[in-house]
């Protein structure tokens, strides 16, 4: 017990309670399964400690740290153009948009603002990173439910997105494109013809894998009425993103903010699903995609003339001050809270990720369940490790 | 039936060696096929993808590289498991025993089978149950939790499914008057329908609710997708194989893909006609008119007709998303075996009336 945290040694506690609850009852004996943190379901290193009566689940904690690199640390010693490449290993499906925020809040600090057609191209990457991300997570889907098929649709239909962003950025995965004050290059010629055409095929990707998986009668019965989260248990729980909007939250930092970004350019709409199960979680997460290159269509046809840099130093200064920015990332809210002492890097950096607060509903949601829809929950919930662990 | 069979007049030890090789020959043959052509080509055509292209032309020697690679792997007994080490070690031996065993009763040919069982169906039934044995045995003595739940679901759902698929055949049973094999491939091929006898009378025709059971049961006896909890990779790692490597893997993955084969022999057996072709086309009326060449196209002809039902077991297979357990016990129990009654209640019935 030692080498437990008090966490931890609490729940063992309550582990050894539940089991005892149950011997009383059913004469059984109960069993602790550690699921992870080396697991082909954990994409990552999760660790997920359930306790089992036979195949149901009695109580069950995640345990994160597995692969934590400090980055709020880390930040600290580097320079503010410097962040970028370590923020966007954050959740690195949807790197672009980890970049976002982190200089939408020094900028914030700095008082500039980006010039038009720069918002316009920051908001293409950034919506086209969560078509990435989220393409992958629905392909995803089919294999923690034992398809194997539609995985390799989503890795295929991705790379197409991939390749928009490594033309447009010279990076695949860890784009580091974004500056303060702007892009650091504008769009490479072709670009909108090109996106356009991976859109369509996108939008008949989604279609391909409603068919596959949603329209699938097994794929209904193992995610509707599984693991409910009721509006309000959600928003105790601090959830964001699509998880929130499964429970039935109009709630989107897209359309509520006030960003300098160019959402509000676009006509789109916020999904939401009042039943709060895994398959509205997934259904949500389908029809943002949709939603996305719905976005991506209709602002490159407004992209306005311009350069995509505003007029800042050659060594970046930020001013003293506090700043926190948070947008509406693939996984869900994602924030920076800097506070900058006038240096060339920031004094401290506080970064909100979605997937830690968002996997903090684990213990809540997986009480009574059974150890198959582990593994479709936690797929619903979807997370990305280095979004928990930063 | 031709007398002069070169066999008969073989000494014991010498047709011993030819049975045993046939069914080495009718064991592995099929499993590898299914292997190649379906694991390797077909799911990755579905996956738009090329699947293996290096090891032999198109890939087509890439089997024989992944055996060359288990063999050559360590035999690893978990040091939990090492009290019964024997047992640990026996349980892959045990799950392909069973389809050794069944392949023992499908006819390939007029002449062309291993022993000749009067119930032969019965006795394939009874035998394919032997591997639920290796499997419980295999998750029970690695010592591993996921390998436990894997053993303990794939005995209870083995078991479950056992039911519908012995209900499904006694349909078959019924309408040939025989468990006898040999028997049911000839009823199918010189019967006739309402007198007439182009394709003979395949039991899929008039049995086709008793083989969508069959097929559905074979799917799960197999621990295939949508049945496959026992394995579900992305929640119990492997399940009951969790601990195996090396070649006693190999041993599990030759006995998974072979009883495929097997079964979609003995299904192709019960269901459309197994070794024959209607025996119309060519004047035979009974198996003593039967030309002796059949003995070499029976087999071939029993080999088409497996690939084919393999490719649906595997076409469902890497299509589905797989059940729960209590799901698929539900799907057993209250929808199989009562639909499967009463097929055999219409059955029985009609086979009275005509």
């Amino acid at each position: 017990m030692t080498m437990l945290g008090d966490r931890q040694q609490l729940a063992y506690i309550a582990a050894q309670a539940a089991d005892a609850r149950v011997n009383v009852e059913l004469e059984t004996e109960g069993m602790t399964l550690n699921i992870g943190p080396q697991h082909p379901a954990t994409h990552g290193t999760l660790r997920i400690i359930a306790r089992l009566d036979g195949e149901q689940v009695v109580w069950a904690e995640p345990s994160a740290g597995y692969m934590h690199r400090g980055y709020e640390k880390l930040t600290e010693v580097r320079t503010y153009p410097q962040v970028t490449a370590l923020v966007n290993r954050i959740d690195w499906l949807g790197s672009f948009a980890n970049e976002v925020p982190f200089i939408l809040a020094a900028e914030k600090l700095m008082g500039v603002e980006a010039p038009a057609r720069a918002q316009h191209i920051r908001t293409i990457l950034f919506e086209l990173s969560r078509i990435a991300n989220v393409s992958l997570f629905l392909g995803d889907l089919g294999v923690q439910l034992g398809a194997v098929t539609p995985v390799f649709f989503a890795f295929r239909d991705r790379e197409y997105v991939l390749n928009l962003i490594e033309a447009a950025t010279g990076g695949r995965f860890h784009p580091n494109f974004d500056r303060i004050g702007g892009l650091k290059d504008d769009l490479p010629a072709g670009f909108i013809d090109e996106t356009r055409m991976v859109m369509k095929k996108l939008r008949t990707f989604c279609d391909q894998i409603e068919d596959l998986l949603f329209g699938n009668e097994i794929f209904q019965s193992r995610t509707r009425g599984i693991g409910v989260i009721p509006k309000d248990v959600a928003l105790q729980y601090g959830l964001s993103g699509a998880n929130l909007r499964a429970s039935g939250v109009d709630w989107d930092l897209r359309r509520d903010q006030d960003l300098p970004m160019a959402w509000n350019k676009a006509d789109w709409k916020v999904w939401t699903h009042p039943d709060g199960d895994s398959f509205a979680r997934c259904w949500v997460r389908l029809q943002e995609v949709r939603e996305s290159t719905k976005i991506v269509d209709q602002l490159l046809d407004t992209i306005p003339a311009g350069p995509v840099m505003a007029k800042v130093p050659k060594i970046i200064k930020v001013p003293e001050g506090e700043a926190w920015v948070s947008t509406e990332n693939p996984l869900g809210e994602m924030g920076y809270y800097v506070v900058s002492q006038g240096d060339q890097g920031p004094f401290r950096v506080k970064i909100r990720s979605a997937s830690f607060n968002n996997i903090s509903i684990v213990p809540w949601v997986l009480k009574g369940v059974y150890v198959p829809d582990i593994i479709t929950i936690l797929a619903s919930l979807y997370f990305i490790l280095g979004d928990i662990d930063r | 039936m031709n007398s002069a069979l070169i066999a008969a007049d073989l000494a014991y030890w010498a047709q011993s060696l030819l049975r045993v090789l046939g069914g080495l020959v009718a064991v592995l043959l099929p499993a590898g096929t299914v292997v190649y052509l379906f694991l390797f080509k077909m799911m990755s055509f579905m996956q738009s993808r090329l699947g293996p292209m290096e090891a032999g032309p198109y890939g087509s020697m890439q089997l024989f590289a992944e055996v060359g690679k288990w063999l050559q792997k360590e035999d690893i007994v978990p040091a939990n498991a090492q009290p019964e080490a024997r047992i640990f070690k026996m349980a892959p031996l045990i799950v392909l025993a069973s389809t050794f065993l069944l392949v023992v009763v499908v006819p390939f040919g007029p002449d062309a089978w291993f022993t000749d069982f009067e119930v032969g169906i019965f006795y394939a039934l009874a035998v394919s149950s032997v591997s639920v044995l290796g499997i419980l045995i295999a998750g029970w003595s690695s010592a591993n939790k996921y390998s436990l739940l894997g053993g303990l679901r794939a005995a209870g759902q083995l078991i479950a499914y056992e039911l519908p698929m012995v209900l499904a055949v006694i349909g078959v049973v019924i309408q040939a008057g025989t468990m006898n094999l040999q028997q049911i491939v000839v009823a199918q091929n010189a019967g006739s329908m309402f007198g007439w006898n182009g394709v003979g009378n395949p039991y899929i025709l008039t049995q086709f609710v008793a083989f969508i059971i069959f097929m559905i049961s074979v799917q799960a006896e197999l621990t295939q997708t949508p049945f496959d909890m026992p394995i579900a990779e992305s929640e119990l790692v492997s399940g009951y194989m969790t601990e195996y490597s090396g070649f006693r893997f190999l041993i599990f993955f030759i006995g998974e893909f072979a009883t495929a084969g097997v079964f979609a022999m003995i299904a192709s057996v019960l269901f459309l006609g197994g070794w024959g072709v209607p025996f119309a086309w060519f004047g035979w009326t009974d198996m003593d008119s039967i030309d002796n060449w059949m003995n070499v196209a029976g087999p071939l002809i029993l080999f088409t007709k497996m690939i084919v039902l393999v490719f649906f077991i595997m076409w469902v297979r890497f299509s589905f998303p797989r059940f729960r357990e209590d799901q698929l016990q539900r799907f057993a129990w209250k929808i199989l075996i009562p639909v499967s009654l009463v097929n055999i209640m219409v059955t029985a019935v009609l086979k009275v009336a005509f």
